[in-house]
């Protein structure tokens, strides 16, 4: 029977990459539910931290933030970008980096040089091909990323920017619009977007211990921080719905291959019975 | 008794919400006391205690590693850091990032690309086995 045993081996080693994809997608779809909590504890501070920033734009301040400013030309643009550590996560990562790229060459044709700080190893690899200037890089954040972890990262590019080497800043992560859909998003972080009610200035202020400068600095860089942690957590998010997608229809493709498979190695046997009765026959027929 | 609202929270957890009778906490100029009905102020945290007196009198604890602290008129809010911060820490933690960045820019076979590497192999491996049953098999 010419060609069963390969068969049935290969059905088998199909079937051990279905049993290897559905515990990935099980994994992942349990771990969704864990990233959407992470998601959800961190957005109260957001909210906080967008209201006291909202308070210190309508307080009468002397003080223009550098953060605050807008720059005329821009001569070199920094991205923060957010991508995943592993692989196997459907085109999650390839479709940021396409939509990032299309970006970049835009600049780069209107002759604006690109500095990129990766946080996953999937950016730091990707970015690192494409010959950008990569300054910072943060890898491993695992299933709790922490603000710590990220410090470093975007001290980076806000040093830049105060310094004057960039003029604006972005960030690239995948927004987690819901299990099916993570969609590539790309965010201007500095200078911040004015906010919508500043046109009503009131006549108090606060008073800032110790300083105006020192509080308004470290206001805003914490909410430059919680803005790149929250996409560092969107993107977790994204990337296990991804992962859990991909792998179901890694899996039921597998189902498919093992029917497909079956069929043939039945077909097979077949044949190989039906020739052996007609040895058989032939050879009684002929003694 | 009056009261004010208060929220503690970090960027990674929401810490505590309510109306509070007063909140003692460690600002960077000294510590601070803040009543209802204090004048709007804004500052920096040092890493340590904020105590919150609850309505009812009880007082409840918790440990911030810095952060900042604002008083409006009707509530005060707590903005704490999850780390300790300093200025030279997150300097170090800046030229780590660099280091990594350069790190991955002139290693050709950093982690990712072995992980790749070894994968490739395995398959090919697989493969191979597969081939060389195939020929034994048609051998025979």
């Amino acid at each position: 029977m010419a060609g069963g045993r390969e068969i049935k081996t290969k059905i088998k080693s199909v079937q051990n990459t279905r049993k290897v994809t559905r515990a990935l997608e099980m994994v992942s779809a349990s771990k969704i539910r864990k990233a959407q909590d992470l998601m959800k504890a961190s957005r109260p501070y957001a909210r906080l931290m967008r209201q006291v920033i909202g308070h210190i734009a309508k307080a009468n301040t002397e003080y223009k933030h550098p953060f605050l400013v807008a720059r005329k030309d821009v001569k070199r643009v920094g991205y923060i970008v957010v991508s995943t550590d592993r692989g196997l996560c459907g085109g999650l990562n390839s479709n940021l980096f396409r939509r990032l790229l299309g970006e970049i060459r835009e600049w780069q044709e209107r002759g604006v040089e690109i500095d990129v700080v990766a946080i996953g190893s999937k950016a730091s690899a990707f970015f690192k091909r494409l010959k950008v200037n990569l300054v910072g890089t943060a890898t491993h954040l695992g299933e709790k990323p922490q603000v710590a972890a990220l410090v470093g990262v975007i001290k980076v590019m806000l040093d830049a920017y105060t310094e004057g080497r960039i003029d604006q800043l972005k960030l690239g992560y995948s927004d987690f619009v819901n299990t099916m859909t993570q969609k590539p998003t790309i965010d201007v972080l500095l200078p911040l977007p004015p906010s919508q009610d500043l046109s009503t200035t009131h006549d108090w202020d606060y008073i800032y211990e110790p300083s105006p400068e020192t509080v308004l600095d470290h206001v805003l860089t914490r909410y430059i921080e919680s803005l790149v942690y929250q996409a560092t957590l969107e993107n977790l998010a994204s990337e296990h719905a991804a992962r859990m997608v991909a792998m179901k229809s890694a899996s039921d493709n597998a189902t498919k291959a093992i029917e497909t498979l079956s069929l043939i190695y039945n077909k097979a046997r077949q044949a190989a019975i039906t020739q052996e009765i007609s040895e058989i026959v032939g050879g009684a027929a002929a003694v | 008794m009056s009261t004010i609202r208060c929220d503690i929270v970090s960027a990674e957890e929401e810490i505590f919400h309510g109306n509070v009778q007063m909140v003692v906490a460690a600002g960077e100029l000294g510590e601070l006391g803040i009543a209802p009905r204090h004048a709007p102020l804004i500052t920096r945290l040092k890493p340590g205690q904020v105590r919150v007196i609850l309505e009812n009198g009880d007082e409840q604890f918790f440990y911030v590693s810095g952060g900042i602290l604002e008083v409006q008129p009707q509530v005060v809010t707590v903005l704490a850091d999850t780390a300790i911060r300093a200025k030279d820490l997150d300097e170090a933690a800046a030229r780590k990032a660099k280091e990594e960045a350069e790190r991955a820019l002139a290693n050709r076979t950093d982690a990712i690309e072995v992980a790749q590497a070894q994968a490739e192999l395995a398959q090919a491996l697989a493969q191979l086995q597969a081939l060389e049953r195939l020929r034994k098999n048609l051998k025979h």
